[in-house]
């Protein structure tokens, strides 16, 4: 395997895409060889934005890693924040007050859509067209405002901790995310009749990066690109948390296992996003939205696992405790790694153009994958 | 009234009552050489400000809005910061291609602008091959695009020019049997006749289906030509970060970049002297007082409104589209638009022996 992926032939042409590049959205390193524009191989080279968040989370105790996780997929740091305080709170068996939950899953819901604005620009972007990115930036902008109101941040929210969430929301939240909602139901069709209806831009997706079922689980796909081929994978449906097992909402499922499926499921996330939202945003609860914890939280001895699903897919917390005030060992499991591996497996064979598109559709963040 | 041919003509009588032959045609060339100059940076200056406007207003932004007023003299301001910049030249390139190759493509691009007809008998050059002249100059470009893509010394750029050399060959056949499908009605390549043939009424109109379809034919192939979105896949952004240009800097980029605008400028010229009447006004049959009105509006008006309609139709694509995939734009090319537009053509010969346009 090591000499295959090594050997290069006469006449191949080996090309570097990135750590700089614009489409890979961050500092991704590709060695691809190519025989003329098809793709023989590729060679994800890793580690150029290795923080080590990992090993920082030994020395911060349970309150204080859940900061570091919004940096690493920032584009769903809210539901990383989730994950790890689930975490904690399975290890300290705390009940969760009712309010907190559903503001959770509120701000998980209005993350994913933001996430999911973002790689719609981003992908017509990679494929070329570069309008709808600043179409998708444009109702973006709106939910970058409202979680600014609650959390007072825009990227890295730093919101939701171990017993509920940090504050109280925003007396305007609720008639925000309403109008919003209301202002992007409007905006949606526009974006099918900009970019899903458009005959270059299907072409450029149908039969480009296909993955079997198989395959995909068996390279740990996870999230959108496991279930445009027909994996039942969203961690909501299958080990509902907070208040998610209460909510009517639909996997969307596809089964072409190529770019145009992952298109579609995204597309489809989008609207039961919206539609968790609705069913949410006039029903939350009154009460606390903390629960009342120690000063100083101290996980017992043993080990514990938690899974989210964000954006990009099925994000593991994995916290080893030895009863100290820090965890003795974290690993997360994070999404974007495990697509990527897939990434050469579906290029194979393509050409260049479609290794973009396959990339854009894969949705990766780069911190995500180096954390 | 004053018109471009009266001072024209004024200026070339004065000349020749006042100077010996040799240095009245010195004279000329100088001065006219020097206009071409100028409106080249001005065409430069001018479409490019277009295009940001045009991408502003579709992408729901004001666009530049600082320099000048309504940011008028935003191009001026990047034209000065990249005239004193430095053109870095890579190591391991091969500096003599690599410092001509600009100079190449806006050569070519500079010699398709003499027959054209901006206005009633206001041309450079009314040579009687006028069509084949700029469909021959205007491919000397591409030689320049694949100089600065091996030049470079760079595997993008090499692969941005390989591209740019199979889309241009391939698409220059399409719009070369679609530009001939009017010439069959004219029965001339000279621009001015081309014009004149269309007093009565554009090609577009006058032609019907063959000219049609040629005319969409033209606009997909000259958007290809010129390597623009959708078909840019030349410098697709986001696979080959800038294709041809990457390695380019300074005044050898901006020269790219004129030329590219020019390219434009040059094809919608062409397209709207061949199908929509170049300077003719907008006639129609034997309605007198609706011709006459028409007629007050000068030509230099008509040319130029209706390039700029086309040149707008190009920008509209580009912030549209996304890319085709090469083997998609050959496919798109030698199965569909080649076959078309040979077929169109016999079409159009046929109805012209029989008489059946208008």
């Amino acid at each position: 395997m090591l000499q295959e992926l090594i050997s290069t032939q006469e006449g191949d042409l080996v090309i570097n895409i990135g750590p700089q590049h614009p489409s890979t959205h961050g500092v991704l390193h590709l060695v691809i060889t190519m025989n003329g524009e098809t793709i023989k191989k590729i060679e994800p080279h890793l580690g150029y934005i290795h923080r080590s968040i990992e090993k920082m989370c030994e020395s911060l105790n349970y309150r204080q890693f859940i900061y570091v996780t919004s940096r690493m997929d920032y584009l769903s740091s809210h539901i990383n924040n989730h994950g790890c305080a689930l975490c904690v709170e399975k290890g300290l068996q705390i009940e969760v007050p009712q309010r907190a939950q559903v503001i959770r899953v509120l701000m998980d819901e209005l993350t994913r859509l933001a996430s999911h604005q973002l790689w719609w620009g981003a992908l017509a972007m990679d494929v070329g067209a570069i309008t709808p990115f600043f179409h998708a930036f444009r109702e973006r902008e709106l939910i970058t405002d409202i979680m600014e109101d609650t959390c007072g941040a825009r990227l890295t929210m730093n919101y939701i901790v171990p017993g509920g969430v940090m504050a109280e929301i925003h007396p305007d939240f609720q008639r925000k995310v309403k109008e919003f909602i209301a202002f992007f139901k409007t905006k949606l069709p526009e974006y099918d009749e900009m970019v899903t209806g458009n005959i270059i831009f299907q072409n450029r997706m149908k039969n480009v990066g296909y993955i079997s079922k198989e395959d995909a689980i068996s390279y740990g796909c996870s999230g959108p690109t496991a279930r445009a081929s027909g994996v039942n994978c969203d961690i909501r449906k299958l080990y509902p948390y907070d208040v998610y097992n209460t909510l009517n909402f639909e996997e969307a499922i596809e089964t072409g296992g190529d770019c145009y499926a992952r298109y579609l499921v995204r597309m489809k996330e989008i609207y039961q996003s919206i539609s968790i939202i609705e069913q949410l945003i006039d029903n939350i609860p009154e009460g606390d939205f903390q629960a009342k914890t120690k000063a100083v939280l101290k996980l017992p001895k043993g080990e514990f696992y938690t899974r989210v699903e964000t954006a990009r897919g099925d994000f593991g917390v994995y916290i080893v405790s030895e009863g100290g005030m820090t965890p003795y060992r974290i690993k997360f499991r994070s999404p974007g790694f495990s697509n990527l591996s897939a990434l050469d497996h579906m290029t194979r064979g393509q050409k260049l153009g479609d290794m973009v598109a396959i990339m854009g559709t894969l949705d990766l963040v780069i911190p995500d994958i180096d954390r | 009234m004053i018109s471009f041919e009266y001072i024209a003509n004024s200026f070339d009588s004065w000349l020749l009552a006042t100077c010996p032959l040799w240095l009245a045609l010195t004279i000329e060339f100088v001065v006219v050489g020097t206009l071409c100059i100028g409106l080249f940076a001005v065409l430069g200056l001018v479409l490019i400000m277009m295009e940001r406007k045009v991408s502003a207003y579709m992408q729901v932004r004001l666009g530049p809005n600082r320099v000048g007023p309504k940011g008028m003299f935003q191009t001026v301001a990047d034209t000065l910061k990249l005239l004193v910049k430095e053109g870095l030249t890579p190591a391991g390139s091969d500096k003599f291609l690599f410092n001509l190759a600009p100079f190449v493509v806006m050569i070519a691009a500079m010699l398709a602008l003499a027959p054209l007809g901006f206005a009633k008998n206001f041309q450079i050059w009314d040579i009687n091959i006028g069509v084949l002249y700029i469909t021959a100059v205007s491919s000397i470009g591409v030689i320049g695009i694949l100089m600065a893509g091996w030049a470079s010394n760079n595997k993008y750029s090499l692969m941005g020019a390989m591209r740019s050399g199979a889309q241009i060959v391939s698409y220059e056949l399409s719009a070369g049997l679609a530009i001939l499908t009017v010439i069959v009605f004219t029965g001339d390549l000279s621009i001015s006749k081309i014009v004149e043939s269309q007093a009565d009424g554009w090609w577009i109109f006058k032609g019907h289906i063959p000219v049609l379809i040629a005319f969409v034919i033209f606009i997909i192939a000259v958007t290809a030509e010129t390597n623009r979105a959708p078909f840019d896949l030349a410098e697709a952004e986001s696979e080959l970060t800038a294709g041809f240009h990457t390695e380019y800097s300074g005044m050898k980029f901006a020269l790219f970049f004129l030329a590219e605008y020019v390219n434009i400028f040059i094809v919608c010229a062409l397209g709207a002297t061949l199908f929509l009447g170049g300077w003719m006004p907008l006639h129609i049959g034997n309605w007198e007082g609706f011709n006459r009105i028409m007629d007050y509006i000068p030509s230099s008006l008509w040319f130029i409104g209706k390039t700029f309609f086309l040149i707008f139709v190009i920008m509209w694509f580009r912030w549209t589209f996304p890319r085709l995939r090469i083997d998609q734009l050959l496919n798109l090319e030698w199965k569909y638009l080649l076959p078309i537009s040979m077929f169109n053509l016999l079409l159009a010969t046929f109805i012209a022996i029989q008489g059946w346009y208008f």
